[in-house]
């Protein structure tokens, strides 16, 4: 093993003593590669106790015809989400959602355009890609905030639940409207404190997302990286923005489809 | 034109048809199995073998976004394993961890 495949003129012990890159990709490169698999980590803490708390609950058997918002069981997730905008009242279910996961799918592939003519110095086509990208980015937060919206503000029908009063000391029956950290109509309370925390963690990792992609336009519009020679930043960046997608697409599975 | 010396020449080269066409492939194949995972979600019984079901959809998606467009498959073996390998303990506590929500809601709901 004297000579690796690696570089010919490099034995094993020069292409870990320096100046060359063992792993064939620059700082900045690893070091994204780095952080976005601490991210995985942290992402997946998350996902990995929605999954403890979810597989303690009782799920519900039955009809999904005949399935009804209750506190003693998990909900049917098509149950929940099914409500798309402008169309009030059409029960359409996962169809919203599944838009958005089209949207963040296109995004990201706007995005391996641009770095496809980073790698060309095509700066025209750079532009040209990173704003759908972040036309994409700027849409998918936007349909979030309708999903929020609607899942806070609740159905027209409310649900009646076991609510402890503290002045009286008592459980009441009363109307529950949508679900916040306090009640839930949908559910368990933590059925709602889950989603607020997984599609809010995510919906951050979008903003700055897209926060990041702006500044990569900003950069290419204003020729930073033609005068530095290579748009490796953009690279980095998208690295970052594929990893926000790959996270929907569990988000999307765990969250909306099991 | 003072200000030439300091514009960088930039050799522009023109798009890579064969690259760009793999790519929107590999975007065909994501959306086809989302909409496959749309109809498993409304024609399948709820139950083990449909939670794999999009378990292992789920993986190839991940499988084509890591590789494909993040160019993982791409890089230097050592870079691939050093990404990959850490995983197992996600995978492990996910098992741990779900099997441990399942006996809690033995004990519970008894």
């Amino acid at each position: 093993m004297a000579h690796t495949a690696v570089a010919s003129s490099a034995s094993e012990k020069d292409l870990w003593g320096g100046g060359v890159s063992p792993m064939g990709a620059s700082y900045g490169k690893l070091m994204m590669w780095f952080f976005l698999l601490s991210d995985a980590f942290t992402f997946s803490g998350l996902l990995i106790t929605y999954g403890l708390i979810r597989s303690s609950h009782s799920a519900f058997v039955g009809d999904h015809a005949s399935f009804v918002f209750s506190h003693d069981y998990w909900p049917v997730p098509e149950k929940v989400f099914e409500a798309v905008p402008f169309l009030h009242g059409v029960e359409l279910p996962l169809v919203f959602v599944g838009l958005m996961t089209f949207i963040l799918i296109m995004s990201s592939v706007t995005m391996v355009l641009a770095v496809e003519a980073g790698h060309r110095m095509d700066r025209k086509a750079v532009e040209k890609w990173m704003l759908w990208t972040i036309l994409g980015g700027i849409t998918f937060l936007g349909c979030q905030a309708w999903e929020w919206t609607h899942f806070i503000v609740g159905t027209d029908v409310p649900t009646m639940m076991n609510v402890f009063n503290h002045e009286t000391g008592i459980w009441d029956q009363v109307p529950v409207f949508g679900a916040n950290l306090h009640v839930n109509q949908y559910g368990p309370q933590d059925f709602a404190d889950f989603f607020f925390f997984i599609t809010g963690f995510h919906g951050f990792h979008v903003f700055s997302g897209v926060l990041l992609n702006f500044l990569i336009y900003y950069n290419t519009f204003t020729g930073v990286y033609d005068r530095r020679g290579h748009y490796e930043m953009v690279e980095k960046v998208g690295l970052y923005w594929h990893f926000v997608d790959l996270v929907w697409v569990f988000v999307f599975t765990f969250f909306y489809l099991v | 034109m003072a200000h030439a010396s300091h514009e960088p020449q930039v050799v522009v080269l023109p798009p890579n048809k064969e690259k760009i066409k793999k790519l929107w492939t590999v975007a065909g194949i994501l959306l086809f199995v989302t909409v496959i995972e749309f109809i498993i979600a409304f024609t399948m019984d709820s139950g083990v073998l449909k939670t794999t079901t999009f378990v292992l959809l789920t993986i190839v998606k991940a499988g084509y976004i890591v590789g494909e467009f993040m160019h993982l498959k791409y890089e230097a073996k050592i870079l691939f394993w050093s990404i990959l390998i850490p995983m197992v303990f996600v995978i492990w506590m996910l098992v741990a961890f779900v099997y441990e929500g399942l006996k809690i809601g033995e004990v519970n709901f008894l």
